[in-house]
């Protein structure tokens, strides 16, 4: 539908992304040079010039599977490495997020404020690193130029082109559960009270003109809601008060982050399956943007430390480590132990003959080129 | 005050609704005893056929079938069923075209395939607003803001595409005929955009414009025109009555507190119904008292009476009122 959606969606689950590694570095009290250095990786990636280029034109959405390659790839454009499941809870958790973010908002131009917000905290990450400072500035420039002329039918067609990307996804998320913005079926909660949006009169009356334009009757009714007037309208410049807190850092308090997967429904027809297990060996799920993203220099790593474990997930079922490896080129057996996690990511029974050939090129990347 | 509604049985469709503008169509098929309705979900049109006792219900899923390709991954904006004198079509509306079924969505009838730029243009391209209009005309609304006047014969699928209407400059949302049964409209048809522009017209072998009525700045996402008032819901919540060949204001309703996606209007009592992002779905009285026995577009009153609301799961995003008071909730 819309084809100015994607550098919305990929900028918005980034910065969830971000939240949710900054918040679980930090609580695992992870070395702060370390912890920083992983989010610098990812934030100076995310907003690659050429990369950027690329999202930025107008385009259809990507399919929920090329999507997820692309996080993937971003996830791992650090030191730091994911297992599949770890992943799969980071991205459940990202894609709620803005799901609720994107259902929330109170009109549809509302998305752009919540983008900003998200550039706002990714801007706080990197303050003290001018070369990513100024491409984080560089990605508002094309923000603003692109996105504050639209008009709010131009919004709702990329509102409704998201909602349509996250349709019948319903996983629980334990902190949006606990605030009570969503339901236990996964279904989010929709308030009927709280101001109105901006441009908008809240419900009640009813007037009647004549002819000739002069009021001649007005009507109140009882609106059943609990409306209250519109705030002030949140800043569309590059530095000001978004006024909404919708993609504002929900993880900032220490909670901990979980999810439940959703059981079956009781209604298991209506939910279709799509896989988006990523395949990032297979020739045709690499897109653009993740041969984009996948193509860019790796930090060289540093020659002192051994890899230590993260645990990012604490749930209760199983506990899901992140290992973070410093890779030494000339390190035989880190090489080795990289091929080994690298293929937990290949389905099983791939037999793609082009498969090893995409080995060696991810491969080579991690090496450092 | 009494109620003027009660709620029915339930019906449960396959897939969940899109995040579309009036996203439910219905088509009573009295001498079967049937009501259809169509939901869309992404690129699939999800029919259901209702036996008016309640106790039978049959579901199909129809795919969007573009030109020669089998299956399509492009999106359908909208489907609905077109009601002519002779025969009822379906019409599907996508990001490539518009196909036309017949009734039952078993066979494809025509296809217009939309000029699609070979790579993506900022100004997406789809077609969006369906109406059935007087004996032989549907017209389909293009985001270009282009109306396209379809001439469809009274069996077959010679169907022509006869006339192209460019009034507006945003993308059509909305169009809406004539729906209350009398000859004497002079009005048939009424087109709506994103900027919130009314068009109205009246058919013939050319169409003709009666009257452009400006919006404000806001889209208007859904419209009907009933005895020759047009009624009008916008982004803001708000519905507006205008009388259609003048466009004087008759009344403004600050009806939702969020984005109005879909409007009815039994026209035989003058209920209006309205369903809104705010998850409420409001039930109107709407009552035409002419000052003079003329039947004149000018000197005529509008008076909107609030009646109940009905909340809803929001995953309704669009609303059915067949032809009397009753209506049913789908879910």
């Amino acid at each position: 539908m819309s084809t100015r959606t994607l550098p919305l969606l990929f900028i918005n689950l980034g910065g969830e992304m971000l939240y949710i590694l900054d918040q679980r570095l930090r609580a695992q009290n992870i070395p702060s040079d370390k912890a920083k250095k992983v989010m610098n990786d990812i934030i100076t990636t995310m907003f690659n010039k050429k990369f950027l280029e690329e999202l930025f034109k107008p385009q259809e959405l990507y399919s929920k599977k090329a999507l997820r390659t692309v996080f993937d790839r971003l996830a791992h454009a650090s030191i730091m490495r994911l297992n599949q499941a770890s992943m799969d809870k980071l991205y459940d958790l990202m894609t709620m997020a803005f799901k609720y973010q994107v259902l929330l908002c109170p009109r549809p131009k509302d998305i752009l404020l919540v983008t900003f917000n998200h550039m706002d905290a990714i801007k706080d990450f990197v303050r003290d690193t001018p070369s990513i400072l100024s491409q984080v500035d560089e990605t508002y420039r094309q923000l603003l130029e692109i996105y504050t002329s639209l008009s709010g039918g131009e919004f709702q067609l990329i509102r409704q082109t998201l909602l349509i990307f996250f349709q019948d996804m319903h996983i629980r998320v334990s902190i949006f559960l606990k605030d009570k913005v969503q339901n236990s079926n996964g279904r989010f909660v929709l308030p009927t009270s709280g101001p109105v949006p901006y441009g908008t009169q809240t419900p009640g009356l009813i007037r009647m003109f004549s002819c000739s334009g002069e009021e001649i009757k007005r009507v109140q009714f009882r609106d059943g809601g609990n409306y209250t007037a519109a705030l002030r309208e949140g800043s569309f410049e590059l530095f000001g008060d978004r006024v909404t807190k919708l993609g504002t850092n929900m993880y900032s308090v220490s909670r901990p982050v979980e999810t439940h997967m959703s059981g079956t429904s009781k209604n298991s027809s209506q939910h279709t399956k799509v896989n988006t297990l990523p395949n990032p060996l297979a020739k045709e799920e690499l897109n653009l943007l993740a041969k984009l993203m996948g193509g860019l220099e790796v930090q060289k790593p540093s020659h002192t430390d051994s890899g230590f474990r993260v645990n990012l997930f604490a749930t209760d079922e199983e506990e899901e480590y992140v290992w973070v490896f410093f890779i030494h080129s000339s390190d035989k057996q880190a090489n080795a132990e990289l091929a080994k996690i690298m293929g937990e990511f290949t389905e099983a029974g791939d037999s793609s003959p082009s498969s090893s050939s995409k080995g060696d090129d991810l491969l080579a990347m991690m090496d450092g080129l | 005050m009494a109620k003027m509604y009660h709620k029915e049985k339930s019906i449960q469709i396959k897939s969940s609704a899109s995040a579309l503008y009036n996203n439910l169509s219905v088509l009573r098929i009295a001498p079967r005893c049937l009501t259809y309705f169509t939901v869309v979900h992404a690129n699939v049109v999800n029919m259901v056929s209702a036996s008016w006792d309640g106790l039978n219900y049959s579901h199909r899923q129809l795919q969007s079938k573009e030109g020669n390709v089998a299956t399509s991954s492009s999106l359908i904006m909208q489907a609905a069923w077109c009601v002519l004198p002779s025969r009822d079509l379906l019409v599907l509306t996508s990001q490539k075209g518009i196909q036309m079924y017949e009734s039952d969505g078993s066979i494809m009838v025509y296809w217009h395939a939309l000029d699609t730029p070979e790579t993506p243009t900022a100004q997406a391209v789809f077609a969006r607003g369906i109406a059935a209009v007087r004996d032989k005309y549907i017209c389909v609304g293009v985001s270009s803001g282009s109306v396209l006047v379809f001439d469809v014969p009274s069996k077959g699928s010679n169907i022509t595409l006869s006339e192209v209407l460019e009034e507006h400059t945003e993308p059509i949302t909305d169009m809406a005929s004539e729906c209350s049964g009398s000859m004497e409209c002079i009005a048939d048809l009424v087109s709506a955009d994103d900027s919130g522009t009314l068009c109205v017209w009246k058919s013939g072998g050319d169409f003709q414009l009666l009257n452009k009525i400006p919006g404000f700045d806001t889209s208007c996402s859904s419209v009907k025109l009933w005895k020759g008032t047009v009624i009008a819901g916008y982004g803001t919540g708000q519905i507006r009555l205008y009388e259609g060949v003048t466009g004087i204001l008759h009344a403004e309703v600050n009806a939702h507190a969020r984005w109005i996606y879909s409007l009815d209007i039994a026209p035989f009592t003058g209920l209006l119904l309205s369903a809104a992002e705010d998850s409420l779905v409001r039930v109107w009285h709407l009552t035409i008292s002419p000052e003079t026995n003329n039947v004149e577009v000018r000197g005529q009153k509008v008076w909107i009476q609030w009646l109940a609301k009905v909340f809803i799961p929001f995953e309704l995003f669009h609303i059915l009122s067949p032809y009397h008071h009753k209506f049913k909730c789908i879910y």
